[in-house]
């Protein structure tokens, strides 16, 4: 039985860039961003760093598939650099990289990063591409909103919940979500919206209406990676370790079987459970602190909170209404503001929800940190449509929880 | 007995009508002379069909509770055939997913195509389904985009139990042009009515109508159908009385609820009479262009014993009305509107992944685990049972012919469709298997989960850099 990676690997380091439209820049400079907060954060060198992973799903930034693009950015001192790609997982999947290479000890210090640049596309959304020559010819050709907006059909028709309740209970989401990015420097939306706002808004996929989606987003997220005995040795006392790595890839059992009912994400509860295992957490609800998860749109959130067994199966909305995951609940979710607000560069977002938690446990969150020590954070992302996807979740934690 | 003749009958019309009133209301203004025309409505293909998928579709409706493998021959006739060279018989052939050992016809170049394949596989041997297919593209403002309409219609000919036989026949060819289109052009070219009605209609086909009764040997009189698929109201009256055929006998031309479908009307209107017809009657078909086809059918007393899935009056009654004449337009390519950044989508198609998968694409074929029952789609060598990941057990799955239900669904605004918005989900056939599918034909508020479906053969996408269009099954309302 593998014993998982629980506190064998340190954060040493992290960084984020302004998210947002970022007109005026190309993703090199959004990475460089990203980078110089982390290794200023880390206080190490740039020949310290022994391999780096990049995390991106779209545009490779002119140079192609590999890891030049991340390596010209930040003139790496010719260390090995590879790119990973896995939809909207891309950044944890960079971490996930760096970690496992420091774990296995092959590296001392990695790095990781994330990025995208969807702003170039001409228009609001994510670009529209091939999923493959036999895909094209039987799969849908459907938006993200579209795809995920199915969720809430189906979960409405399995749980027996009403269309208005569903729609409201998915509006608290948003305007929560929008409330804590007011408050976030870096965030993509920074500007509070109230409930008739959100369930006025014009219909975008049924039932997802403007606000129910997230922003579509610029950005760069980094992290520096170690042993905690390296980074106790470098200086750092206040250590943030990685309890749990963990992704779930669909095998075409929900897409093509009839097992599923289309109301949650199969991969993530697979995710969950492995991932609590391999941090030590019993109990989520009582344990987790904070989370970040991915709120592509106000409908994942709500299953989320389910697939994540914080809340009860059929009861997530409930819990959403209550104000369990608000930033002043027992369990803030996306204190940051989630990629609704913060925002969603694919590739960035795994590595922006990790800084987020990161910056929690440390105490440096500034207006929106969260006062009680929090002691355990998760992020989770998703990649693909409901009935396919891959699924990761990253716990980090205290070093000595 | 073993006898040769027409075995079943089948049709097609399009879901939408489109009011004559809304062109009217909006050309009125350049052409007021069209306000005589300007009342019913118009059957109006969507824009995912075409010639193929509307053959495709009354192929379907003649072969209910048909053993598809008895077909040994396949013919479409049409002058709006979207391929020009790629035999579009076969693309119906596969949709049908019949054996590969059959043969395929196209049958184009006149108003007569149908008429003209029905006669060629009532004289041969082999049993052959004859799909007649229009759809029309006429200009704005003109009296053919009044009159025309969308449909098409399958017969099937071959040895078996007939419901009618075909006692006669008469054929002449003259190259008499009464409206043309140029090879590549969109819309017809029209000469004066009155000249067609007099110098055509009239001339060139009176005197056939007497050579056909004369070669079967009986009097207009005998005659209980009367089928001239010709639009110019009057025509079918006048050929009746110079034939002395009883008024009574003279059919519906469909005018009014349907329009004029092209080559494809005059087995629209057969298929119409072998609904009606009764045993021992007899069914004069006449059918114009560069001369005529003449048909005389004697219905057996068989008739009643096969029935169309919904034949003619079927599709009549499954109707959505639309005044929505600037989205008919758009559909025809005839109004450009700013399909914007989304539409941009490349929809190239793998002409080696298309044939590899062909079944698939083209035949709707899932696989079935042997091992475990498993129903899936696509066909795949793993098993996708949650529990037994057999290797190499699956067979052969047609679902077209399933019926399903859906399971989850949206209303897409974001993503470009020629028909805003969007609606697909996952479905669950009956029985097994899952699939995400675009839905059509549904009409407002129908669409919710657990409502029932059928798949019906669509055009999926235009590729508009290489022309060349895909086709795939979509998720319509049941019926």
């Amino acid at each position: 039985m593998a014993k998982g990676i629980r506190d064998k690997v340190a954060i040493l380091g992290m960084g984020c860039a302004k998210f947002g439209e970022r007109w005026d820049k190309d993703e090199d400079q959004l990475m460089l961003e990203a980078y110089e907060e982390a290794m200023a954060d880390a206080g190490i060198e740039a020949s310290q760093i022994d391999a780096a992973w990049l995390g991106a799903a779209f545009d490779a930034q002119n140079i192609g598939p590999s890891g030049i693009p991340l390596a010209v950015a930040l003139r790496l001192p010719d260390i090995g650099v590879t790119k990973v790609e896995n939809y909207c997982a891309s950044g944890t999947e960079s971490f996930r990289g760096a970690v496992y290479a420091v774990a296995s000890g092959a590296c001392d210090i990695a790095l990781a990063m994330g990025a995208e640049k969807l702003k170039d596309t001409g228009y609001g959304g994510l670009p529209v591409r091939t999923r493959g020559t036999t895909h094209d010819m039987v799969g849908i050709t459907g938006s993200a909103p579209g795809n995920f907006a199915q969720l809430a059909s189906a979960y409405r028709g399995v749980h027996g919940v009403g269309k208005d309740d569903l729609k409201r209970a998915m509006a608290h989401v948003s305007v929560k979500s929008h409330a804590n990015g007011a408050k976030n420097p870096k965030a993509h939306l920074q500007k509070a919206v109230t409930m008739d706002q959100v369930l006025n808004a014009p219909m975008i996929a049924e039932p997802l209406g403007l606000f129910d989606c997230c922003g579509v987003s610029d950005g760069a997220a980094c992290a520096i990676v170690t042993t905690p005995e390296i980074a106790r040795a470098l200086g750092k006392t206040d250590i943030v370790t990685v309890k749990a790595l963990q992704l779930a890839t669909s095998n075409g059992w929900e897409m093509q079987a009839q097992g599923w009912n289309g109301s949650y994400f199969h991969t993530t509860r697979v995710a969950a459970t492995k991932a609590y295992d391999e941090a030590g957490i019993t109990d989520p609800r009582a344990q987790l602190s904070l989370i970040e998860v991915h709120d592509c749109f106000s409908v994942t959130e709500l299953v989320t909170m389910e697939d994540l067994h914080i809340s009860k199966e059929g009861e997530g909305w409930r819990d959403v209404l209550d104000g369990f995951y608000d930033s002043d609940g027992a369990i803030p979710c996306q204190i940051d503001g989630g990629l609704k607000c913060f925002g969603h560069p694919i590739g960035a977002s795994g590595l922006r929800m990790i800084y987020e938690n990161y910056l929690q446990i440390l105490g440096r969150a500034g207006e929106r940190q969260r006062q009680d020590n929090p002691v355990f954070a998760l992020s989770h992302n998703l990649g693909g449509m409901p009935n396919q996807n891959v699924s990761s979740i990253a716990i980090i934690g205290r070093a000595d929880a | 007995m073993s006898e040769f003749g027409i075995l079943s009958f089948g049709a097609y019309v399009p879901i939408t009508r489109l009011q004559r009133s809304a062109i009217h209301a909006t050309n009125g203004w350049f052409a007021g002379g069209l306000r005589g025309l300007a009342k019913g409505e118009k059957a109006v293909a969507n824009w995912d069909e075409d010639s193929v998928t509307m053959a495709l579709e009354a192929a379907r409706d003649a072969l209910d509770g048909i053993d598809r493998t008895r077909v040994q021959r396949v013919a479409i006739a049409s002058t709006t055939l979207p391929f020009a060279d790629r035999q579009n018989a076969g693309i119906v052939k596969e949709a049908l997913n019949l054996p590969d050992a059959v043969g395929a016809l196209d049958v184009a170049g006149s108003q007569r195509a149908a008429t003209s394949a029905l006669l060629a596989a009532l004289g041969g041997n082999e049993t052959t389904l004859v799909t007649a297919t229009e759809i029309t593209t006429p200009k704005p403002a003109s009296e053919r985009e009044m009159t025309s309409g969308d449909a098409a219609a399958a017969i099937l000919v071959g040895t078996g139990t007939p419901i009618a036989t075909l006692v006669a026949s008469h054929s002449v060819t003259l190259d008499f042009v009464d409206h043309f289109r140029e090879a590549g052009e969109a819309h017809d070219y029209d000469w004066e009515a009155r000249w067609v009605r007099d110098e055509g209609f009239a001339r060139i086909m009176n005197p056939a109508i007497a050579e056909l009764l004369k070669k079967a040997g009986i009097e207009g009189g005998a005659i209980d159908h009367l089928l001239v698929p010709v639009a110019v109201k009057g025509v079918p009256e006048m050929l009746a009385k110079k034939a002395g055929i009883g008024e009574g006998a003279v059919a519906d031309t469909l005018g009014a609820s349907l329009g004029h479908a092209g080559a494809a009307h005059a087995l629209v209107m057969l298929a119409a009479a072998l609904e009606k017809a009764k045993a021992g009657e007899r069914i004069l078909l006449a059918s114009f262009g560069q001369g005529c086809d003449l048909l005389l059918f004697e219905v057996t007393g068989a008739i009643g014993s096969v029935k169309p899935r919904l034949g003619v009056s079927g599709w009549l009654a499954r109707r959505i009305e639309s005044s929505n004449y600037a989205k008919y337009l758009f559909h025809r390519g005839l109004l450009e509107l700013d399909r914007g950044a989304r539409a941009e989508h490349d929809s190239k198609t793998a002409l080696t992944a298309l044939w590899r998968n062909r079944k698939a694409v083209l035949g709707l074929v899932g696989g079935r685990c042997t091992k475990t029952g498993t129903v899936q789609f696509p066909k795949s060598e793993v098993s996708v049972n949650a529990n037994d990941h057999a290797v190499g057990t699956q067979e052969d799955h047609p679902l077209a012919e399933v019926p399903a239900k859906v399971m989850t669904w949206t209303a897409d605004a974001l993503t470009y469709s020629p028909d805003p918005p969007s609606y697909y989900g996952n479905i669950d056939f009956v029985g097994g298997g899952r699939m995400m599918a675009e839905f059509t034909d549904f009409a407002g508020d129908a669409l919710d989960v657990g409502a029932d479906l059928r798949m019906m053969f669509r055009i999926k996408a235009f590729d508009e850099n290489r022309g060349f269009r895909r086709y795939f099954w979509k998720a319509a309302p049941a019926f």
